[in-house]
């Protein structure tokens, strides 16, 4: 009995040391997914109580990804038991699963464009936020967790190519936005 | 390569997501195409920019703490800690919860009941950190930070490291000798270690303020083979671990404590 709660106060010790350092990585991304604070505090405490439970068979990826993924599975879930309820359409939106990136027209580069238009902080994060689902995902996977297609791939399970292409459609509307948006300028 | 191609492969090759191959069809695609050369600079600019913002999340505190409260029984033992005291609070509040109002009694008995067991893991746990550090300080190039037998040099090293200011003895004539010092961290917390060598023994004395619950007797234990004393003098918990037999340790603290008690022996 002591002994089995001495191995699993020592398994918790080796995942909060493994794991809580990417405690602000996890939030950041649950942040962005749920677009509100209350309820990317839950997720992100149901996914340190998840990944826990699964310490044991855990044996890789890097430990951010595998966090990510799991967070958006509980987040996916989150939707999924939420859109039975009535949604705003703006949300519903978002759900779509988009997993065809269908052609776009990239807009042609204005002669002007030479210099990118310098933004705060918080407009470049609102824009990002703005951005749906799916692209908002794989943005923020690349630019703020950092993590290479491959662990995008793993995280939004996803091929990679899928997330080649999501990265590109991400960063087209991204831009599209950024040049017209008003209030701070070069 | 036309340009709907290069449209996503331009960003796989500002991610350095492309072998050379087909970076180089990209880059012979860009330098034909205006358009396209205007577009990959416009989007390193966004990366760039993208990069250089800070667009991270910093968790709440609050969040932090809850996290580590759910893992079970991480929480340190020690009163001063918030985390420590959070607990309590809790669990007085599920306790306080779980008993109708008049068996509060009950409820305070219960906790503390909770709380000796909670003293007695932590104390193993910690026990378990010490001659891992031990452990780890017997390989090579890992037992001193500062490498020498003169208390004087070793003291003030330790200077900024810690809250802590360690009692450095030298135990030389008394046939311990003080061969330097060492930064450990046990439970999450820095820890002074003072090195003392018998013949061919290594003893690693570790010196913490306020983190095991033992008293002025020494409590000993055997662990993985290593001999462990647990004591606390001058409001100092102090752990002693070697592989020199029970009874030299056993001198090994008394000399130890008895020079830390003397009027003459370092403040």
């Amino acid at each position: 009995m002591a002994g089995d709660s001495i191995g699993e106060r020592e398994k918790a010790l080796r995942f909060r040391d493994a794991a809580l350092p990417y405690l602000d990585d996890v939030y950041t991304f649950a942040r962005y997914l749920l677009r509100n604070d209350t309820d990317a505090e839950d997720a992100t405490q149901e996914c340190y109580l998840r990944a826990l439970r699964h310490f044991d068979n855990y044996r890789g990826p890097a430990m951010k990804p595998w966090l990510l993924a799991i967070l958006k599975n509980i987040c996916h879930a989150e939707f999924a038991r939420r859109s039975k309820a009535p949604v705003p359409a703006e949300q519903a939106d978002n759900e779509s699963p988009v997993d065809d990136v269908p052609m776009w027209q990239e807009p042609q580069p204005s002669p002007e464009a030479e210099l990118l238009r310098q933004l705060d902080d918080a407009t470049i994060r609102r824009l990002v936020a703005a951005l749906p689902a799916a692209f908002r995902e794989a943005i923020v996977l690349r630019e703020i967790s950092n993590l290479s297609y491959r662990e995008i791939a793993e995280v939004a399970a996803v091929p990679v190519g899928t997330v080649m292409s999501r990265i590109a459609r991400a960063r087209s509307m991204l831009r599209a936005a950024w040049n017209t948006e008003e209030g701070s300028t070069s | 390569m036309n340009c709907a191609e290069a449209n996503v492969l331009l960003h796989a090759l500002i991610d350095n997501e492309l072998d050379a191959g087909h970076a180089r069809e990209v880059e012979a695609h860009v330098a034909s195409c205006p358009d396209c050369a205007a577009r990959l600079k416009e989007y390193r600019a966004m990366r760039e920019a993208m990069v250089g913002a800070r667009l991270t999340e910093s968790a709440p505190a609050s969040l932090r703490s809850r996290i580590e409260l759910a893992l079970p029984a991480t929480v340190r033992a020690t009163a001063a800690s918030p985390s420590w005291r959070d607990w309590l609070h809790n669990s007085w509040r599920t306790f306080a919860g779980g008993f109708t109002a008049g068996t509060a009694l009950a409820a305070a008995v219960a906790a503390s009941l909770v709380i000796g067991i909670m003293h007695n893991d932590q104390d193993r746990l910690i026990t378990n950190e010490v001659v891992s550090a031990h452990l780890r300080s017997l390989q090579p190039g890992h037992l001193t930070d500062v490498q020498t037998s003169d208390q004087h040099t070793v003291k003030p090293w330790f200077n900024g490291k810690l809250d802590v200011a360690p009692p450095v003895i030298d135990l030389t004539t008394q046939g311990f000798t003080l061969i330097g010092g060492r930064l450990d961290y046990v439970n999450r917390e820095p820890v002074a270690t003072i090195v003392y060598q018998r013949r061919k023994h290594v003893i690693n004395l570790f010196v913490a303020e306020r983190m095991g619950s033992a008293g002025r007797d020494v409590k000993n234990e055997t662990v993985q083979g290593f001999n462990v004393r647990h004591w606390r003098e001058e409001g100092l918990d102090l752990w002693a671990v070697s592989d020199v037999n029970a009874d030299e340790l056993d001198e090994f603290c008394r000399k130890f404590t008895a020079a830390l008690r003397s009027p003459s022996g370092p403040s």
